[in-house]
């Protein structure tokens, strides 16, 4: 029976666990922290560079969406470095489906903390943000606590435990745009700015990010994780999950399950099918309806379709026994993003489905770029248009057509984010698009501008 | 600034061959951001070099690259990612192996990159008319277009808009919009010279960015957001500083119009001239439209030595003059030209040595001040120039608001101070000594020499454009024209000595001065040796002392002038 596996939520869930200091120390707290800087020197790699490449060793990839190597990121700011080097927390957790990161800030933020003033000595970061979704309103308040008592402790601020290391931690709220959580529109966010996403290049974050300097942005599951790192090892670590897919992810259950909800596993070692159907987990489809569809990595991952049989070399799988990992669901066509599955039954209308994603990401575009800015509110029209008695047999040919001049000629990933929805859903659902011709059961005319 | 950058000795840049459409083209490593500064080559600028330009809308040489149109999306080929070896992985032949830019994850579809932003990379092939880039390139533009009004018939900016060209040269003949337009407000008043129509604008933020890093005014930004995004000022404030007319140049739409010239003239109907701003001593290089003799307005002409692209907006509609009603138009003293010259020729021949003062104005042309110079060292007389003087600011306005106080100066009519002459000729007619006065294109009433002592002359020749008190005191009025009825020189602060060309007929009978002033010294010095401006401008360089280092003639001057020591 697949159970989940508890590192970043062993306590937070306890019923006698709270998110003070104190609470936090007794569980363990701040030893890793402590452990990071008590290690020397050894030949010529400087305790930091010891921390980086424990990092890099463990396997780490970013649980934020793209899944890339957390040690990797780390490798491409210089050190020795004229400039200072930021660290910027991305608390955006802004992609429909998911609500893991919002765990371990309301529950345990100094787990978060203390993963951050870790990965801060780590890469000789001496200011760091934490940016915050505008509507965690409280979790801001929390995070501010918590980072008053880590002051308070001298876990924050010069000196950092007689170590000669000086770090200050701010919060910084966001307003409310789902484009905030894109690092370059974060980092423009923080200086004060619009939310445009730079262009890369030239502003790659590791040469030229928050005021043009050296600036690394990790997502909060990312940066939780590099604290368990730093205790158990990068070797310990990585026996935790599977090879090239290390650690625990945070699993954002929701849509038409039984248990929706958030879980912690091994990476990997759960199934897609798991995940839905096991007791542990979703506990089966609402209603025990059969399913329709599911949409694996937060709502811009390409969606699956029941009953989908995937090659990955010589092995053929079904779509309910795809593990749940980054590299597989990678093979299979989409991707594990931010670890958010949104389960569709078979009661769902798919175009339904679809015109609800077109529209957040039509609201969402910053409009800075011409495909995206013009693209998202092209598709949601249409799709809007189509769920209102007003769709033409040519749609789902006109949509994917709207969709492949969005993708991979924009500024930023907002462009894959809102196409590739149009484009998985059309492509695998062509019969149920071109089928809403033929549906006259709505007749209200689409709105106007 | 520009002068410095043209003075200083061209450094030695590195080539690098890389293939443009199939064909090698060598390019220099290192080229001129918008800054003036060396940086990498890009891919567009690449293409320029080689003589293919690639589409743009956001980009502009001299603002900061932005990279939001995505209108320069070419597909390019590029070396593969370096092997553990360090070397990139090559044919059979050992040539380096070169791969036409996929998207990473569906590897069959190309991947495009923005020429404005993409610095060329060693062995890069840039595929600037595969069916590839043309694919992107129309799939943007037809973006462009579907929320865009398509009201050309009515736009000032039809026929010299970027979305029409570039819809002819990569547009397709329909799009597959089936959806309700984007409506935005078509009539938003910006500023005082400022009308914004939001529902034509691209949105690639070049006025924003000339407003801010070139006017240093961060009046301008946008609101809303995505499809809906709009231009704005602050809520309550108004774009209003002195260079607010340039983004109507830049916006490559017709989002951005002037209120002076909206709806005033098809653009196609303008014929147009090179010309100078005469609004200061900065001398911007303008291009005046006109029609039917009627001038429409003007637009800065691109000269890096002097205004780069820019020019004022107190510049750009200082015109309105040049058209009005109370023109001088008529000789008057006479009853026509050739008797009026014939006179005052006969009258100077038989002037005493020193008994004419000649008040040459800093807005007449080198040429005409160089025929008064000739007149004055004949005559003896004492000459200058009147000052004027007002507000100069950091970008191209200067305080000298004369348009040619540096070429009386090198001719000689004026001294270092303009004006500094003044008293002594007030002092010399008071006394009796000056008897006559010859003034073009000054009021000297305002110059310390009144009403009163112009009653006191013998003979007072002027020559002007307006009326004035001095024009009205004269024996002999000479009406004169303006810089766009004639053809001429003149030299700006930093010693530009640049040209105009003739846009306009003058009013009535006004002739260019240098034409009659030519008469006017045959006939007293019995000199002459020319009879058109080009010969005029040749024996002038040949006499004026800082006109001779470099050689200057009328065809060398080109179209942006050349610097003199001054």
């Amino acid at each position: 029976m697949p159970q989940e596996y508890k590192l970043l939520l062993k306590h937070a869930d306890q019923t006698d666990y709270s998110n003070d200091l104190e609470c936090y120390e007794r569980h363990g707290g701040y030893k890793a922290l402590k452990g990071a800087l008590a290690i020397e020197a050894d030949g010529d790699n400087t305790p930091q560079s010891i921390l980086r490449k424990r990092v890099l060793d463990s396997g780490l990839r970013g649980r934020g969406g793209a899944g890339f190597s957390c040690g990797l990121k780390w490798s491409f700011v210089r050190h020795p470095n004229p400039k200072p080097v930021y660290l910027i927390c991305n608390a955006d957790e802004s992609e429909p489906g998911t609500f893991k990161d919002r765990q371990i800030i309301y529950k345990d933020p100094h787990q978060l903390i203390e993963g951050m003033i870790i990965s801060c000595w780590a890469n000789h970061v001496n200011l760091a943000y934490i940016y915050i979704r505008g509507e965690f309103t409280e979790g801001a308040e929390i995070l501010n606590a918590a980072l008053n008592e880590a002051r308070a402790k001298g876990y924050l601020g010069k000196n950092i435990l007689d170590s000669g290391f000086d770090l200050e931690i701010h919060v910084h709220r966001g307003a409310g745009a789902y484009i905030c959580g894109e690092e370059t529109g974060l980092i423009e966010s923080i200086e004060g700015k619009r939310p445009y996403p730079r262009i890369k290049p030239p502003y790659f974050p590791a040469a030229l990010g928050l005021y043009m300097c050296p600036t690394i942005v990790n997502n909060v599951e990312t940066l939780c994780n590099v604290k368990h790192i730093v205790e158990m090892g990068a070797e310990e670590y990585t026996k935790l999950g599977t090879p090239n897919n290390t650690g625990t992810r945070l699993i954002s259950l929701s849509g038409d399950v039984k248990q929706p909800g958030y879980f912690e596993i091994e990476t990997g070692k759960v199934t897609l099918g798991e995940l839905i159907y096991d007791e542990n987990f979703g506990g089966g489809i609402r209603d025990d309806n059969g399913l329709q569809a599911i949409i694996p990595g937060g709502s811009s991952s390409k969606i699956l379709k029941a009953g989908e049989t995937f090659s990955i070399g010589e092995d053929k799988i079904d779509l309910l026994d795809v593990p749940y990992d980054f590299d597989t669901l990678m093979k299979i066509g989409t991707m594990s993003g931010s670890g958010a599955i949104i389960v569709i039954d078979e009661s769902r209308d798919i175009v339904e489905c679809l015109a609800n994603l077109a529209e957040f990401y039509a609201h969402e575009s910053c409009g800075q770029c011409t495909p995206c800015r013009e693209g998202s509110l092209w598709m949601n029209k249409a799709l809007h248009r189509m769920t209102h008695g007003e769709a033409r047999t040519e749609d789902a040919e006109y949509l994917l057509h709207i969709a492949q001049n969005i993708q991979g000629r924009t500024v930023c990933a907002f462009g894959e984010a809102c196409s590739w929805p149009v484009l998985s859903f059309v492509n695998k659902f062509k019969d149920k698009f071109e089928a809403k011709a033929l549906d006259t059961s709505e007749k209200e005319p689409a709105a106007t501008s | 600034m520009a002068e410095e950058k043209q003075t200083a000795e061209p450094p030695v840049i590195e080539t690098m061959t890389v293939k443009v459409d199939g064909r090698e083209v060598e390019v220099p490593k290192l080229t001129q951001d918008w800054q003036g500064n060396m940086a990498p080559t890009t891919v567009l600028q690449a293409c320029k070099l080689a003589g293919i330009e690639i589409p743009h809308y956001c980009y502009h040489p001299k603002l900061p690259v932005a990279g939001n149109c995505r209108m320069c999306l070419v597909h390019v080929g590029m070396p593969g990612r370096p092997g553990p070896d360090g070397k990139s992985p090559t044919n059979e032949d050992g040539s380096l192996k070169i791969d036409p830019m996929v998207l990473p994850y569906e590897r069959q579809t190309p991947k495009g990159v923005i020429g404005c932003a993409t610095n060329l990379v060693p062995g890069m092939e840039i595929y600037a008319n595969s069916p590839e880039t043309k694919q992107m390139r129309e799939a943007v533009l037809e973006s462009q277009l579907i929320n865009h009004p398509l009201d050309c018939p009515i736009c000032d900016q039809a026929g010299e808009c970027k979305l029409q060209e570039y819809s002819s040269e990569h547009g397709q003949s329909e799009s597959s919009f089936a959806e309700y337009k984007v409506h935005k407000p078509k009539k938003v008043d910006l500023g005082p010279r400022i009308m914004l129509d939001a529902e034509r604008c691209v949105l690639c933020t070049r006025c924003i960015r000339f407003s801010r890093d070139i006017a240093d005014d961060e009046a301008l930004g946008i609101v809303n957001r995505g499809s809906y995004n709009t231009i704005s000022t602050f809520l309550d404030t108004s774009f209003d500083n002195n260079y607010t007319l340039n983004t109507v140049d830049i916006c490559p739409v017709g989002a951005l119009t002037s209120k002076d010239f909206r709806f005033q003239m098809r653009v196609w109907f303008l014929k147009e001239t090179k010309s100078l701003c005469t609004g200061c001593g900065t001398g911007c290089n303008t291009v005046v439209g006109s029609r039917e003799n009627r001038m429409y307005r003007y637009e800065p002409r691109e000269n890096n030595a002097v205004n780069g692209p820019w020019m004022c907006d107190s510049g750009r509609l200082n015109y309105k003059w040049i058209g009005s009603e109370d023109r001088l138009s008529e000789v008057t003293g006479a009853s026509g030209w050739a008797t009026a010259i014939t006179e005052i020729s006969a009258k100077l021949k038989e002037a005493q040595p020193g008994s004419v003062a000649i008040v040459g104005g800093a807005r007449q042309t080198n040429e005409e001040l160089y025929l008064l110079k000739k007149l004055a060292n004949k005559l003896e007389a004492i000459t200058d120039s009147a000052p004027r003087s007002g507000q100069g600011d950091k970008l191209l306005s200067c305080p000298d608001k004369n348009s040619n106080s540096t070429g009386s100066r090198l001719i000689g009519i004026a001294n270092e101070e303009l004006g500094s002459r003044f008293a002594e000729i007030a002092q010399g007619i008071e006394d009796g000594t000056i008897t006559s006065l010859i003034v073009f294109g000054d009021d000297v009433t305002k110059h310390g020499i009144n009403e009163a002592l112009l009653d006191k002359l013998d003979l007072l020749v002027v020559s002007d454009i307006l009326p004035n008190t001095t024009t009205s005191k004269a024996h002999y009025l000479l009406p004169g024209c303006a810089h766009t009825e004639k053809r001429g020189t003149f030299t700006n602060i930093k010693g530009q000595v640049q040209k105009f060309m003739k846009a306009l007929a003058a009013p009535g009978d006004a002739r260019p001065e240098w034409e009659f002033l030519h008469e006017l010294v045959e006939n007293t010095t019995g000199q002459n040796g020319f009879s058109t401006i080009e010969e005029l401008f040749n024996q002038m360089t040949g006499e004026v002392e800082a006109f001779k280092d470099k050689e200057l003639t009328w065809a060398s001057l080109g179209d942006e002038g050349v610097t003199v020591k001054i």
